[in-house]
């Protein structure tokens, strides 16, 4: 069998049913054995970056391992981004790509001689990701395959790379393709269970709190803790606000939702956050733009964290009682503890503390909007879309506005780029989630900027039929740097401005697609009716004014509680 | 900015390609500080032992062992406290001996540390010489007043003492 069929084959035995990928002349063994193959169907993107963000979409809305596949040289290092955007947010991943033969006669031998499209994608992916492969013989592949997809799916996931000289894909061996649980990765070990001291300790803290809070990150929903997430609150009354990755971990319509804390956090949160006196924080790892000055970070709260990552534990933050294991798992531990000790807590002066905070600082709109403003869209929009739309974001005043307004109700439903920060992830990521989930509405809510780095997808949407919407804050300017250059330097914009150009209408019409505009908020409901209705990809053009700011801000170096700005 | 410390670890990988480039790779993205890493071979075939000097305060140094550890190809990091282990890292210095004098000063010099001359011609002597850094920089001090024209030191290796080993069974 050849070594093209054989990672096939391993693929199918791990369930894969989705590839997106663009060949070339280095992985065309590998197309070759994809050929008529009816268990996995192949996703042709139109740039790699899209194929590799589109298989991190399916993964996030999912749960299961996205894979990606790219050529050597150009079609590798395209894949860069999506591989370090995967890594970031702790995403499982797969990126196969294909590599100039490592073997052969002084003609055919490649690898190491700058060969045509060679490109060292070992050397170049291995500090963003958590492992990556060279087979060097065919019998190499299943094991590694395996592993892969252990590694890549277990522990902190991420993503990890296959890199396939192209004479182990054609090359053939006598490969028994039997389940095979042999994994080429002997050591890795991932923790699981909890140390129950350290859990009992957290119970102690947690169970004599007056101001508890709980930070959900990222972590909780990876590990599918929210109910875990969600009776805990409940337990101990305790406000839960999440990071920005966390959004979703704990549904934000619920009467102990603070919303993201951040940057551009909910006021609640940021707040509530120095006044708690235990903070119970799961599956974060205090990224800067989270916590903002670290010295001012929490102050008053003695911190208990839930890792599965050891490694973040005292990473960025000092903490009391430290926890190392899944999160679900962790809580369910948790929570068993704390009942033991206390079976019921009591509404207390913090229950009423939260209630106002909650009333006073709420960035929602309550009436019904009138203006064409991003507060407004994101709020209307929220009634518009039923719960289970999964909505991805691009990166940028798109991004912190959709934190801010548009309130996630389940883990899952909200995908954007947090740690890296990509502008372009949002619709490629959107076509993935709608491949993972079709029978769900899927929005990427965009900024102009944003989506004219990828919006070439639009090709591959039309052509594969994966209909999503993008809706359009078309303000003309690259808007969060516009806003920085505008607050911090003086007002001193220099290459921020877009200009009206494209017109996204028609450019999606170029592609086949359906153009809306919207100016009005009435415009608009209607906009987001016929695209939800729609069978094609739409993009809704929304004019917005150029100089509108994301606020409140917490300035660099400041603390949390040192929010600024009228919202 | 706490005080900073040095640190010996002894860290068991995967003896194979691409291993090294991983764990310098990692030295070098998170901003760790290698004073001197040495790598061959353990007591067993498959497994290589690297033996790391690092710098850093505290908290940095406990990452340094968390973030190695995570590695897929590191089997096990093993930390050599401060005094319960045995450290030599080896020099071979090429130092000018132009007269007869200089010679036998050196040679001197040579046995009082326990060292040994390793190659000799007209005008220089090649001196090979074993122990802790702090030995060899004293004996590198007293070479330099003859003029050292070329230096190879192998930096750090260590295991820990007695009972206590780091073994990927223990």
């Amino acid at each position: 069998m050849s070594g093209a069929k054989v990672l096939i084959e391993s693929l199918e035995q791990q369930n894969v049913d989705v590839i997106f990928g663009i060949l070339g002349g280095a992985i065309l063994p590998v197309y070759d054995a994809l050929c008529g193959n009816e268990k996995i169907r192949h996703i042709l993107a139109r740039h790699e970056q899209g194929a590799a963000h589109a298989a991190e979409g399916y993964a996030r809305a999912s749960g299961r391992v996205g894979v990606c596949l790219a050529t050597s040289g150009p079609g590798a290092t395209n894949l860069v981004t999506g591989i370090a955007n995967a890594f970031m947010d702790s995403s499982p991943m797969i990126a196969i790509t294909g590599q100039v033969p490592s073997s052969g006669n002084n003609t055919t031998y490649m690898i190491g001689r700058d060969a045509f499209q060679e490109a060292d994608i070992i050397g170049i992916t291995t500090p963003i990701t958590k492992h990556n492969y060279q087979p060097r013989a065919v019998s190499e592949i299943q094991p590694m395959v395996n592993a892969a997809f252990y590694i890549a799916n277990s522990g902190r996931p991420g993503p990890v790379l296959i890199d396939l000289p192209k004479n182990i894909q054609s090359d053939t061996e006598n490969i028994e393709m039997g389940i095979t649980e042999k994994i080429e990765a002997r050591w890795y070990k991932p923790a699981f269970d909890p140390d129950l001291t350290r859990i009992s300790e957290a119970a102690n803290l947690l169970s004599n709190a007056e101001y508890p809070l709980i930070l959900a990150g990222g972590g909780v929903i990876i590990s599918n803790a929210s109910n875990e997430l969600v009776q805990m609150s409940d337990l101990l009354i305790a406000p839960v606000a999440t990071t920005f990755m966390g959004k979703g971990a704990f549904p934000e319509g619920h009467p102990l939702s603070l919303g993201s804390i951040g940057m551009h956090g909910n006021p609640a949160a940021n707040k509530l956050m120095g006044e708690a006196d235990v903070l119970l924080a799961v599956g974060t790892r205090f990224s800067d733009r989270a916590t903002a000055n670290l010295d001012t970070f929490a102050p008053n709260a003695k911190k208990i964290h839930i890792d599965i990552d050891a490694a973040e534990i005292g990473k960025n933050i000092e903490v009391d009682v430290p926890i190392v294991g899944d999160a679900r798992i962790s809580l369910k531990l948790l929570h068993d503890a704390v009942t033991k000790k206390i079976p019921k807590m009591k509404t207390s002066t913090w229950s009423k503390r939260v209630k106002e905070a909650k009333e006073q600082l709420s960035p929602l709109l309550k009436d019904r909007p009138k203006d064409l403003v991003p507060k407004a869209l994101l709020t209307e929009l929220r009634k518009l879309l039923p719960s289970d739309t999964i909505v991805t974001t691009e990166v940028g005043q798109n991004q912190m506005w959709s934190a801010l307004y548009f309130q996630a109700l389940k883990p899952r439903t909200f995908i954007s780029s947090g740690g890296l920060g990509t502008m372009g992830f949002g619709f490629p990521a959107a076509l993935g989630a709608k491949v993972a989930c079709p029978d769900r509405a899927v929005v990427d809510i965009a900024g102009d900027g944003s989506f004219l780095m990828t919006e070439n997808e639009l090709a591959c949407s039309v052509a594969e039929k994966i209909p999503v919407t993008i809706i359009v804050l078309n303000n003309s300017v690259l808007g969060m740097v516009a806003q920085w250059q505008r607050t911090l330097y003086n007002r001193r914009y220099m290459a921020v401005n877009l200009g009206k150009t494209p017109d996204f209408m028609k450019l999606a019409e170029a592609y086949g697609a359906q153009g809306l505009r919207a100016t009005s908020i009435e415009e608009f409901h209607k906009a987001v009716k016929t695209a939800l209705d729609s069978t094609v990809t739409t993009v809704i053009d929304v004019p917005i004014g150029s100089e509108q700011d994301v606020v409140p801000f917490v300035p660099p170096g400041c603390g949390l509680p040192q929010q600024r700005g009228d919202y | 900015m706490e005080a900073e410390k040095t640190k010996v670890i002894s860290v068991l990988v995967e003896n194979k390609p691409g291993v090294l480039h991983g764990v310098s790779n990692l030295f070098r993205r998170r901003n760790f500080n290698i004073e001197s890493i040495t790598v061959g071979s353990s007591e067993q075939p498959d497994i290589a032992r690297m033996t790391i000097t690092v710098k850093g305060d505290e908290k940095t140094l406990i990452q340094v062992v968390k973030q190695l550890a995570k590695l897929i190809d590191v089997l096990k990091v093993g930390e050599l406290e401060q005094g319960n282990f045995v450290m030599r890292e080896l020099a071979l210095i090429k130092v000018n001996s132009p007269s007869p004098k200089e010679r036998s000063d050196i040679i001197n010099c040579v046995e009082v540390f326990r060292g040994r001359i390793i190659d000799v011609s007209n005008d220089n002597l090649t001196v090979e010489i074993t122990g802790t850094p702090d030995k060899l920089e004293a004996f590198l001090t007293l070479m330099k007043t003859y003029g050292v024209i070329e230096l190879a030191r192998t930096g750090i290796t260590a295991l820990a003492r007695g009972a206590k080993s780091i073994r990927i069974d223990e």
